[in-house]
């Protein structure tokens, strides 16, 4: 079936797998018809689609250097778009974004800006350049453009703090879904959740997780989409929902009003009563309700970030050539703009299905006990993502008294609508893919930097192949298993964790990065300066806020990374200018990564 | 001036370009999203900051990373720093 090369034959492998998922998926829906239970459904998924993955993972397993750490580069262009789609889409975008713009409106809508913003900086300023260069992780740029293992080792800091502060997230998303889809504790499932994410990356390393990933965006997309389509034609909404939606938008600042969003307040100890990490509806659907500096400051933290952090940019190291990771960068941001463009449709269906008393499914202005005893209301309840309560003790349900979790919106909607049981463990299987390969990514850049970086360049220069490649697989473990233990605290929201990876990234590596290409005055102490100073005064900054001082300019916990990359980019310049010049060799590597031509700066295998 | 300061030249030249259409639709339409929102431009009837945020923005970035691709390839192009298509 397959003649030849495994890579000139890629349409037709993943073609026949994302037909083989759609008759998955059809076979479920038979069976549900059939008396499949819902649980039993909701566990075939998860289990089937995770152990396609790690089937994937050990064909993919290999002993070279090259293919372990940037998957050979040869994974064309609009495949590693995919891959680059599915690393970058994790969690946060699958379950808990289209839930922010639910209860947020528009304040939250700067992420969708910022996350997708922030890839025309990676295509202009960075990913070709450093495709360029040849390096195998983030550091190996900066080490070897700067010189020197001072300006090393604080890359591989940066990278290690934004990026596993990322990771804890992720394989807390990873948990949450485990959990719910095959009714085991969250405790137990973080490390199912765990297990899974190793099994893709373990034995290929980036090949292994570059070929995963493709097949877990053509799950999480299909998984994203088909429920959004759906409802949209169920409710009348229109067939193609993302051009058709305007008079629902309408429809919900009507009903807004009419429910008296934002003039009936829940008093203290009413809302004490509501259960941790639930949330009501108190913004405005789609007016503008915040200040354009809050807005814009969030957007430009998430776009710095995009270009800072490591996971995204090694992506464009596995392409071909330079032009290619030019062009994949196009088709990355092309295939995430699919998900995107639908969370706020999402976000308008799931909200229009429960508050419009025209339809079915409509629960505010029911009477409480008649929405305490739905099926739906029951389950989500059980898991602690759903609450009402009669606060004014008038019987009925008002918008004020319905309390919802974030991740309850991409989760819950289908059931709400009244979709096919099926559709939930679609989703169930899509967040999982989403989470399970951003994790990938970040724990596969922190391994492999701790190990080429760290290990092989500095500890270690005369290791043998092989003892890379174990001391890159033990690293793996031990750092996947930190983000369990650290991930079972639940220390902070998915949402809240990520948009601090940005800040953390931003912070310390953005304008080091940046420079390396585009100034060439920039040195290794320069370099140094800006990385720590800027990741100091970001954290320092966060830890003020966060313990309850004022700030300044408005700047706020989510978007500290203004400070912290202020401070690094004017350090970076100030040390540079007052020490000396970087010398001829370093010069020539400059001019030499600005020509797309010719050999990589650094050798094949390095 | 060399071949190669040429090249440079042109290519920062493009990164301006693209950076400065980047500036205006993630940056600078949004410091005027209260009075976007009142206007009467409703691209497929929705309101137009909802709109921008929603799509229009995001779509633009995408065709922004194409043409700019397109654009710095033509200046390889240009100046011989091309790579071979076999690698």
């Amino acid at each position: 079936m397959f003649k030849g090369k495994f890579i000139d034959n890629l349409p037709k492998i993943y073609g026949t797998y994302t037909g083989g998922f759609l008759v998955f998926i059809i076979l479920m829906a038979i069976a549900e018809q059939a008396g499949m239970s819902a649980k039993l459904i909701g566990i075939f998924f998860v289990a089937f689609t995770v152990l396609i993955y790690a089937l994937i993972g050990y064909l993919s397993r290999t002993l070279q250097v090259d293919a372990y750490y940037v998957a050979g580069r040869q994974v064309p262009t609009v495949f590693n778009g995919m891959a680059t789609a599915a690393d970058w889409m994790s969690g946060a975008s699958f379950v808990a974004m289209a839930g922010g713009i639910y209860f947020k409106g528009y304040g939250y809508m700067a992420l969708l800006v910022g996350w997708t913003g922030g890839y025309v900086l990676v295509a202009s300023l960075l990913a070709p350049y450093l495709r360029k260069f040849g390096c195998y992780t983030v550091p190996d740029f900066i080490g070897t453009r700067y010189g020197g293992n001072a300006a090393r080792l604080c890359a591989v800091l940066v990278l290690t703090v934004a990026s596993f502060t990322y990771v804890t997230a992720q394989i807390n998303a990873t948990g949450t879904i485990a959990s719910v889809a095959l009714d085991i504790p969250f405790g137990i499932a973080v490390y199912v959740g765990l297990a899974s994410i190793l099994m893709c990356s373990m034995l290929g390393g980036m090949r292994a997780v570059t070929w995963t990933q493709v097949a877990q965006y053509i799950v999480l997309i299909i998984a994203y989409l088909l429920p959004v389509f759906w409802i949209s034609n169920k409710l009348g909404a229109g067939v193609f929902p993302h051009f058709m939606l305007a008079d629902e938008v309408a429809r919900i600042s009507e009903l807004e009003s009419q429910f008296g969003l934002g003039t009936v307040k829940n008093s203290a100890a009413d809302l004490a009563t509501v259960p941790k990490g639930l949330a009501g509806i108190t913004k405005a659907h789609s007016d503008v309700n915040t200040t354009p500096w809050k807005f814009i400051s969030l957007a430009v933290c998430m776009m710095a970030g995009t270009a800072s952090l490591p996971h995204v940019m090694m992506r464009y190291f596995t392409t071909p050539s330079v032009k290619s990771a030019r062009r994949s960068v196009g088709w990355s941001l092309f295939f995430i703009f699919l998900l995107y463009s639908s969370a706020p449709m999402l976000a308008t269906l799931s909200k229009l299905s429960l508050m419009d008393p025209n339809l079915a499914t409509g629960i505010i202005g029911k009477s409480i006990a008649d929405v305490q005893a739905l099926d739906w209301y029951q389950n989500w309840n059980q898991a602690n993502l759903m609450f009402v309560s009669d606060f004014n003790g008038n019987g009925t349900l008002e918008l004020n008294e319905f309390f919802m979790g974030g991740k309850a919106v991409v989760l819950a909607t289908p059931e709400i609508a009244g979709l096919p049981y099926v559709i939930s463990g679609l989703v169930a299987a899509g967040g999982m893919a989403a989470a399970m390969s951003t994790a990938d990514g970040l724990v596969l850049a922190i391994a492999n930097a701790l190990s080429h970086d760290l290990y092989y360049k500095i500890i270690d220069p005369k290791a043998e192949t092989a003892k890379r490649l174990i001391v890159a697989r033990v690293l793996l473990v031990v750092i996947g298993f930190a983000g369990a233990t650290i991930a079972a605290l639940e220390i902070q929201g998915i949402l809240g964790s990520v948009i601090w990876a940005f800040d953390f990234a931003m912070s310390g590596l953005f304008f080091p990065l940046v420079l390396g290409v585009w100034w060439k005055r920039a040195n290794a102490q320069g370099a140094v300066a800006g990385m720590l100073l800027g990741l100091a005064s970001g954290t320092a900054y966060l830890i003020w806020v966060r313990t309850g001082g004022a700030g300044f300019w408005g700047v706020t916990q989510l978007t500290f990374g203004i400070v912290g990359s202020l401070v690094s980019l004017v350090s970076m310049v100030v040390v540079s200018l007052i020490t000396k010049a970087p010398d001829a060799a370093t010069q020539r590597m400059v001019d030499e990564v600005r020509v797309p031509s010719g050999k990589t700066v650094l050798g094949k295998q390095h | 001036m060399s071949k190669q300061q040429q090249h440079w030249e042109k290519t920062r030249g493009l990164l301006f370009v693209t950076l400065a259409i980047w500036f205006v639709f993630s940056i600078g339409i949004f410091f005027f999203g209260a009075e976007m929102q009142e206007s009467n431009i409703r691209p497929f009837g929705y309101p137009l900051t909802y709109w921008f945020t929603c799509q229009g923005s995001l779509g633009i970035f995408v065709i922004l990373i194409f043409w700019f691709a397109g654009r710095q390839e033509k200046i390889d192009e240009e100046f011989g720093y091309s790579e071979k298509e076999d690698d």
